[in-house]
């Protein structure tokens, strides 16, 4: 039979369906982090862009019981307070470690209603949690420790977080960086720890605040925390991407 | 190769389909060994339980990079206030590590090993490919059968041509619907999102390592279907199977 219609009802079905596809693809890839022209990277966005998209944001990851703390590896890229680490010393980290971090107080800045500086004792007013979880290292080892902190949530609400926010960037005394969009960022067991263990998160662990990222592996729970910056837009703070680096972890 | 088993008058005719997943699956799955391989590496320790790593005993070691037992660590420090004798300790040794691109190279060839198999999967089912080619026929499979086809196997007969013998129907059943399944859900049990979402993976498989230890040994069991399944393919017809499942009609 000889189509009539100028429009048929399949086609229209078929057209609105593929338009609507496109608009949804352009507007995904719009979301997702650069590529750099690399089909690893193409990849990490898929992996990411489908995370977010079928799966629950607010679902909490697994806590576990006392018993079954295990040790944990220090697997960083150096020690800060050590002069003989070329890549991760920090003068004025081994200065706050010699007196207890007496003097440290942490940065938050950029789209936030009030940037400032936190002190510990201001900190640990605005909230606490805590949660015995497990570890993941790329590498494939895994660990599980009690972390007591605050949880990113409230320190971001107490800073006034814009509403056009995006990504948070965490930046460590060792000079390795880290961002997280504000799905992570908002999730409630994201806490900026101060305790491991029932104790001050020792040094190496991270002392005196460390991130902790449940829904992604180790590599985005930056250490030794110094500054927090908010941004509207994508940020990779360590360049995890152009170093060969997938800079969504959730899997 | 004997006479008799380069006389199949008949080959089998595999559908367009099938030849397509084939092949995105063979390159996929390629990719997904040296990968994991790779991945594998970095930290060639396996566990049981919920975690693992240097600091607390193995399972066992495999010898296949310079991290076997490298011993890299210094002073171990006890927390002070657990119980147990936990400790922490940093690493000194420079290890072995090529996850960046090790790792999504994994997820990207996973992309395409998923979708290709769910797109299978439903292939499968509804053109009733899996009923008419795969599954045992009426009175075909019993434990009996099975091991006479396995001694027929060794004795080195072949099945009637363009068919597949009960044998060959188990072993692929058991790699479609058993073993894929396994090394695909004790990935998605690692990944601390999917984990988060479905716990319970973290409950079929044990934990978090003893999800990687099984990845592990079905990866292990998936390569030794290959092996024998190039085998039986050379076997068989070299030239004539390898057409017949790519470009052949």
């Amino acid at each position: 039979m000889k189509e009539k219609r100028l429009i048929s009802r399949r086609r229209a079905i078929f057209t609105g369906l593929t338009s609507a596809g496109a608009l949804l693809l352009s507007g995904c890839l719009k979301k997702a982090p650069p590529t750099y022209g690399s089909i690893l990277r193409l990849g990490d966005d898929l992996t990411y862009l489908a995370q977010r998209g079928l799966l629950s944001q607010r679902a909490l990851v697994m806590e576990y019981q006392q018993t079954d703390i295990t040790s944990f590896p220090v697997t960083d890229i150096g020690d800060p307070a050590n002069p003989a680490s070329t890549k991760a010393y920090s003068k004025e980290y081994e200065a706050l470690l010699k007196t207890d971090f007496k003097d440290w107080a942490l940065t938050i800045e950029g789209a936030v209603a009030k940037p400032g500086k936190y002190t510990l004792d201001q900190l640990q007013k605005l909230g606490e949690r805590t949660q015995i979880t497990r570890h993941s290292c790329e590498e494939g080892w895994s660990a599980i420790a009690e972390w007591t902190g605050v949880p990113l949530a409230a320190l971001l609400k107490d800073a006034g977080v814009l509403a056009s926010a995006r990504y948070v960037s965490f930046y460590g005394f060792d000079k390795y960086a880290e961002s997280i969009d504000m799905l992570d960022a908002l999730h409630p067991q994201t806490i900026l720890a101060h305790r491991m263990n029932g104790e001050s998160i020792p040094a190496r662990n991270g002392a005196p605040l460390r991130l902790r990222v449940e829904t992604q592996v180790g590599y985005k729970s930056v250490k030794y925390v110094q500054r927090i910056v908010v941004a509207e837009q994508f940020v990779d703070p360590a360049q995890d991407i152009q170093a060969g680096w997938s800079w969504y972890n959730g899997i | 190769m004997s006479a008799s088993q380069t006389t199949h008058s008949e080959t089998f005719r595999h559908k367009g389909w099938v030849k397509s997943a084939h092949f995105v699956i063979t390159f996929a799955f390629l990719a997904l060994l040296v990968s994991g391989y790779v991945i594998l590496m970095s930290h060639p320790r396996l566990y049981w339980g919920k975690a693992g790593n240097d600091l607390t005993p193995a399972l066992f070691e495999l010898p296949i990079s310079k991290n076997y037992h490298h011993g890299g660590w210094a002073k171990a420090i006890p927390f002070k206030n657990l119980k147990g004798s936990q400790v922490s300790a940093a690493r000194t040794f420079d290890i072995f590590n090529e996850n960046g691109w090790g790792r999504s190279t994994h997820f990207l060839a996973a992309w395409f090993l998923i979708i290709t198999g769910l797109l299978y999967l439903l292939a499968g089912i509804f053109s009733g490919h899996f009923r008419r080619d795969l599954a045992p026929g009426r009175g075909e499979f019993s434990l009996k059968m099975l091991w006479r086809d396995l001694v027929a196997h060794f004795r080195k007969q072949s099945s009637a041509p363009g068919k597949y013998g009960l044998l060959q129907k188990v072993t692929y059943l058991s790699v479609i619907f058993f073993l894929f399944p396994v090394v695909i859900l004790t990935g998605f049990a690692m990944s601390p999102a999917i984990a988060a979402n479905y716990p319970f993976l973290l409950i079929i498989f044990f934990g978090h390592q003893s999800a990687r230890t099984i990845h592990f040994f079905a990866a292990v069991l998936l390569l030794l279907f290959l092996l024998v399944h190039v085998v039986m393919v050379i076997r068989t017809g070299f030239k004539r199977n390898l057409w017949a499942i790519t470009f052949g009609k």
